[in-house]
């Protein structure tokens, strides 16, 4: 197969040493071995997060992801722009369809953009790395990598919000998206069937309204445990940090006796291609995966 | 006719040969049926076992053919022989698909089989070849009655599928209320803004038609006949009356709003408080530009009052939702809007009901600033130069107002039906023994006749619920309990131009259907080409009236000597007065007490130790039957000691049956009909309702005879009921085996 | 800023549904709603107390013309950007982005509730992310926890301490960050003129000025 390259926009968590910097860690990896490139787009910037809309109000928002589109544009021309995070992923689509929607914005945004010395002509498509996953190499093309199926483990698919909502996988429903499950089969797990896989973890909130977020937090993990899987699987930094590292303080509060690992689908393919703990960032772990551990070990 | 010589049809197809033991098939049907010719075949409803029928009747001289292969309602293409008389039995579904496969079924799957040949076999030799009404007119020409949307658009289909057509209006022009209308609701693409009335195109297509004769000013003052020979006299305002000769009649005499004076709480009465028909008006008076009140004053802010007496759950006002009303509300806004975007326009709605694209209209008016609150209207009231609105708002929950310059009632509409039948027979009574004024009250009520029908059941088509004129609300939407006469438009329930179009288009072809079928003497539906007829006994005849009170077609009569008179081509065939006849001297040709009788008696009854009950299932043919067709066809297994045999409609059930059947030692009678009352789902309307009264009597006679109130059973089947059918005969047959065997076996 | 609400209040008279529509976020679609209901039915946090509207209720208040219960709701700032609103939304109405957009107003003319959390979250994390380019994960979550003075501060710290002790052993939470090291763009002086142009132009197009 040749070899795929897109134009890589990581985002703020995934940087070295961020909150989502075992994701990082796994996606290059798992990438090498499926002989993906992915060229950082240089000097990227944040892309404002949904819970910045009430300071940075309309433009700006656009203007920073306008930034990003420009310089990879201008570098890395006709390439995709691939997102890990989901929020990246939201907010540069949500920029894409509006500033193509309004020639107002786009003429306001270039406006702005000329003071950083940028201009925007044309606009890359902008996806998510679940997408290159599936639609550009496909289930088959994955599991012909698997070395090692991860047989007998059950995991919950928690799929969330920004992936699933508003845009989307194509193909999926709102209520009940597959691609999550389909790709934790793809690496020899059962995913299990639970109600909460949509639910939102509270996202930004769980700073602001910790006590709101948390409840919710509660009824995912719950869910999770029911369903008798052993741990959480996310496309979704945010998800992942939300809740994995509550966990702590909703035991407190509830008296719960939760200790659910919570993985980047990245991570299980990973080590399901015969990657180490190291190679999936399982070193990354808040709550420590130790079955994947053992499992990487053999 | 010639001599009669009959031939039983033993079919083997259909594993009919392997699952049934066709030797003694063919053994009950030579000696117990005593049929001339008995023949069994492989495939009977192929080519070849078709021609090998054909020949019979051909070169054999067979006039009475029973076929006993599948059901009545299947293969009805090849065994088409309308020249005998013949009957179906039911072996197939009726038999081998509801019975298991099984060594210990085997027995009684055969007695079930060899009883449908015994009953098959009975029937035919009790029929008559129907030969068709004779007494039958020939006419044409279509009446349609009111030249608003609906008549208008019923005259020019009928014109173009050929007919000549008479329309008449009772006012000085056609167009009815849409002609009030500034615009209508859109009926295409891209439903986002009021269009042209259509009047004006529909009356010029009127005008150019040479089939199409209008009166206008013009009302009926009789209608007498039946259909293909109606004869109706049309009284021209200052004119003479013209008789004209007609085939068939399609009632669009429209609607009247619902009088706002009754709503003094909303307003209604009040200067700047008008009605929907009010603002039509304002509308048109505004030519486009701004919408003025009647004093003047150019109008800034509106609020329309959805539901104003309409949807009233306390019965004062109109119980019902009119449909088009949210609609036009969206309508009468844009008016304002489309003239003046700053104009306040607010729909104050419980449930807005915008069917079909409406939703689109919906959306159209929103994005042009219409705004929708979720209100309950309490009160409506002068201040100032305008008018306050109080409300409940509904999503918020709190008590509120609104200040209006003028406020638009949507109320309801009322049908123009004619008087209520039943209120018109009390009043006649009340006027035969009463005074002045109980007359003058008749006087009053049959000016409000639309019709002025010459029949003995009233002067015009019942109504059904609120006073619309009635129809078969499932299958049938335009045919109303008088044959011939069908109803369109507002007239037959609420509805706005677009449904009252196609109302009137569904209408004409059905009213076209009646009068063909009326000149070849066939029926109407259901029972839709049907050539028997009621032929009845008049030396036996009592004179009792039930058959004439209880048709619920009023098709029939009474002449001078106070006999029954029918007039076949109103009838619908349901056999309601065969029922009803307590000396049972009235029968179709092909379907009589006897016809029916003889298969109960056919019925081989095992004596009491047996331990094999007996039950008669008298099904209905609309519903229950093809409902029982239908569990075979799924394998639904029932009870093996049923046997069943389909009515026209239970309102035809004769209580003869009925003790016959107990009589002579069946251990279970049931009945199985359609459902009645306001939902009702019978084809003829009244005769499963009518059937079910008369059954009430008969349980009188159980106790008479001694015998458990169980005995008899009623059952409101849908055609639907497919899957619990065969449970809820295998409860009663059960119910049975409770009770004991019958105590009348052998007798 | 109570001078920017008194000039919109000039402005827009009583018509707040116009105020909305022109000044919020995708408010023009605030008419299009038919009040069925299902975002209200969607919105995960309105199972929580502490709401007092949910967006059904929003959106018929600002029809109503409540111009200060709507800007002073605490309700459209308990948005978790989730987005079950706006794909079930039989209309197709972006409602998440509308209630972004009335929160955003309302902080604008300074009609948002004192002390709102989300708010603050909103104001910490922008002012974090533009200032190097990208976000300082350990300057924002001190900013956020010592945010209502120390005492608060300190407790909130403390729950919190357990949950960042396992990211710094997972090696997902810097410490080096909070002495102005981290991420940052090259080109930030770029970002700050290109985001105070974006800020200018958009006051200028939704007619508000300083």
């Amino acid at each position: 197969m040749a070899k795929k390259e897109y134009a890589f926009y990581p985002g703020c968590s995934s940087q070295k040493g961020a909150s989502a910097s075992n994701y990082l860690v796994s996606v290059e990896s798992m990438c090498q071995s499926l002989d993906i490139k992915m060229t950082q787009i240089p000097d990227w910037n944040c892309c404002g997060a949904s819970v910045s809309y009430a300071e940075a109000g309309e433009l700006p928002r656009h203007v920073m992801n306008a930034r990003n589109f420009a310089l990879s544009e201008q570098n890395l021309p006709e390439r995709d722009i691939v997102a890990t995070c989901a929020a990246c992923w939201l907010g540069a689509r949500e920029s894409k369809e509006r500033l193509e929607h309004s020639s107002v914005l786009m003429t306001d945004t270039n406006t702005a953009l000329k003071e950083a010395g940028l201009n925007l002509k044309v606009i890359p498509e902008v996806r998510h790395m679940v997408e290159v996953l599936i639609e550009d190499l496909g289930y088959e093309e994955l599991a012909s990598h698997v070395k090692k199926p991860l047989e007998g483990m059950k995991i919950a698919g928690y799929v969330g919000c920004q992936t699933n909502r508003p845009f989307g996988i194509l193909g999926e429903s709102f209520e009940n998206p597959m691609y999550l499950d389909k790709l934790i089969e793809t690496v020899g797990a059962e995913a299990t069937k639970y109600d909460q896989k949509v639910t939102c973890c509270g996202g930004a909130l769980a700073f602001s309204e910790p006590e709101k977020a948390q409840a919710q937090i509660k009824d995912i993990i719950e869910s999770a445990y029911d369903s008798g899987a052993e741990m959480l699987v996310t496309p979704c930094p945010l998800c992942q940090a939300n809740t994995e590292v509550y966990q702590g303080q909703i035991n407190k509060k509830y008296g719960t006796k939760f200790n659910m690992p919570v993985l980047y689908y990245s991570q299980l393919m990973v080590l399901a291609y015969g990657g180490s703990a190291k190679d999936a960032g399982l070193n990354g772990q808040v709550i420590r995966a130790r079955t994947l551990e053992e499992f990487a070990s053999k | 006719m010639a001599e009669m010589k009959t031939a039983a049809y033993i079919c083997k197809g259909c594993e009919l040969g392997s699952r049934l033991d066709v030797a003694s098939l063919v053994k009950i049907a030579t000696k117990e049926g005593k049929m001339a010719i008995v023949r069994e075949h492989d495939f009977l409803c192929s080519a070849d076992g078709v021609a090998l029928i054909r020949n019979d009747i051909d070169n054999e001289g067979v006039t009475h053919a029973a076929i006993c292969a599948c059901s009545r309602r299947a293969k009805t293409e090849a065994f088409n022989f309308p020249t005998v008389a013949m009957s179906r039995g039911n072996l197939r579904e009726g038999v081998i698909w509801i019975r298991p496969d099984t060594d210990e079924a085997r027995e009684t799957t055969q007695e079930m089989a060899d009883d449908y040949v015994r009953m098959a076999c009975a029937e035919v030799k009790a029929m008559k070849v129907p030969e068709g009404n004779q007494n039958t007119g020939t006419t044409k020409t279509l009446l349609v009655v009111g030249g608003g949307m609906s008549g208008m658009t019923a005259a020019i289909e009928s014109a173009k599928a050929g007919y000549k057509v008479v329309l008449i209006e009772k006012t000085g022009a056609l167009g009815g209320m849409a002609a009030k209308l500034w615009k209508r609701i859109p009926n295409r693409e891209p439903f986002k803004a009021p269009m042209d009335n259509g009047v004006a195109d529909l009356v010029s297509q009127i005008e150019a038609d040479a089939n199409i004769k209008v009166y206008l000013n013009a009302v009926i003052a009789k209608t007498s006949g039946s259909p293909g020979r109606f004869a109706v006299d049309i009284a021209v305002e200052s004119g003479p009356v013209v008789t004209e000769d007609i085939g068939a009649i399609i009632q669009a005499s429209g609607f009247t709003p619902y009088d706002m004076a009754k709503l003094p709480n909303l307003g209604g009465g009040q200067a700047n408080v008008v009605d929907q028909l009010g603002l039509e008006a304002l509308a048109r008076a505004a030519n486009g530009g701004p919408i003025k009140r009647a004093d003047g004053k150019e109008v800034k802010s509106v609020v329309f009052v959805q539901c104003a007496g309409q949807r009233d759950a306390t019965k004062e006002h109109l119980e019902y939702c009119s449909g088009h009303c949210c609609a036009t509300s969206v309508k009468q806004a844009m008016y304002f809007k489309d003239a003046n975007p700053d104009v306040d326009t607010v729909v104050l709605y419980t449930d807005l009901r915008m069917p079909g694209n409406n939703e689109d209209f919906y959306r159209a008016a929103q994005n042009k600033g219409v705004i929708f609150s979720k209100g309950e209207v309490s009160n409506v009231a002068a201040s100032g130069d305008g008018c306050t609105v109080k409300f409940k708002d509904l999503i918020l929950n709190e008590e509120t107002s609104a200040e209006a310059d003028l406020v638009v009632l949507a109320t309801g509409m009322v049908p123009t039906t004619g008087p209520d039948l039943d209120a018109l027979s009390e009043a006649n009574r009340a006027a035969e023994s009463g005074g002045a004024e109980a007359k003058e009250q008749v006087v009053q009520m049959m000016s409000k006749s639309v019709l002025n029908l010459d029949y003995r059941q009233g002067p015009d088509v019942p109504q059904f619920k609120h006073g619309f004129n009635d129809s078969h609300f499932i299958c049938f939407p335009y045919e109303t309990r008088r044959t011939a006469i069908y109803a369109a438009g507002p007239v037959r329930r609420p509805m706005d131009i677009a449904q009252a179009t196609e109302d009137a288009t569904g209408a004409a072809m059905k009213a076209i259907q009646a009068m063909e079928n009326a000149g070849l003497g066939k029926a109407a539906h259901p029972r839709s080409g049907d050539l028997s007829f009621p032929s009845v006994r008049l030396e036996g005849c009592t004179q009792c009236k039930r058959c004439t009170v209880e048709c619920p077609f009023g098709a029939i009569d009474e002449d001078e000597k106070r006999f029954p008179l029918f007039n076949e081509s109103r009838c619908r065939r349901c056999g309601t007065c065969m029922g009803a006849c307590p000396v049972r001297v009235i029968s179709f040709e092909n379907y009589s007490v006897n016809t029916v009788g003889a298969q109960i008696k056919a019925v081989d009854i095992p004596d009491e130790f047996s331990e094999k009950p007996r039950v008669l299932v008298l099904a209905c043919e609309n519903d229950a039957y093809p409902a029982l067709d239908m569990a075979g066809m799924n394998r639904n297994a029932y009870d093996p000691y049923v046997r069943i045999i389909p009515v026209r409609c239970l309102g035809s059930v004769n209580t003869i049956w009925i003790t016959d059947a107990l009589n002579s030692g069946y251990d279970g009678v049931m009945l199985m009909g359609c459902k009645h009352g306001d939902q009702y789902q019978c084809h003829f309307v009244k005769g499963s309702e009518l059937g079910r009264y008369r059954m009430s009597k008969v349980y009188d006679t159980l106790k008479g005879m001694g015998l458990e109130e169980d005995r008899l059973m009623d059952l409101e089947v849908a055609i639907t009921d497919v899957d619990t059918l065969p449970q809820k005969i295998n409860d009663y047959a059960a119910r049975i085996v409770e009770m004991g065997m019958s105590p009348f076996k052998g007798l | 800023m109570s001078d920017m609400n008194q000039q919109m209040t000039a402005k827009y008279k009583n018509n707040f549904l116009k105020e909305i529509e022109e000044q919020a976020e995708m408010g023009d679609w605030v008419k299009m709603c038919m009040q069925c209901g299902v975002c209200s039915g969607s919105c995960p946090t309105n199972f929580h107390p502490g709401w007092d509207h949910p967006p059904q209720e929003i959106f018929m208040l600002i029809r109503a013309g409540k111009r200060d219960e709507v800007l002073n709701s605490q309700s459209m700032w308990m948005c978790t950007s989730c987005y079950n609103c706006y794909v079930r939304c039989p209309r197709k109405i972006p409602i998440t982005h509308i209630m972004h957009g009335i929160a955003e107003y309302a902080y604008r003319i300074g009609r948002a509730p004192k002390n709102q959390p989300t708010l603050h979250l909103s104001q910490t994390f922008w002012n974090n992310c533009t200032k190097n380019g990208r976000v300082n994960e350990v300057q924002l979550t001190q900013t956020l926890y010592f945010k209502d003075g120390i005492a608060d501060g300190i407790k909130k710290a403390m729950a919190m301490q357990a949950a960042a002790l396992g990211l710094v052993k997972a090696g997902r939470l810097n410490p080096m960050e909070a002495l102005g090291g981290g991420h940052k763009c090259k080109d930030i002086k770029g970002i700050h003129a290109m985001l105070a142009k974006a800020k200018e132009l958009e006051a200028k197009r939704k007619g508000r000025t300083a």
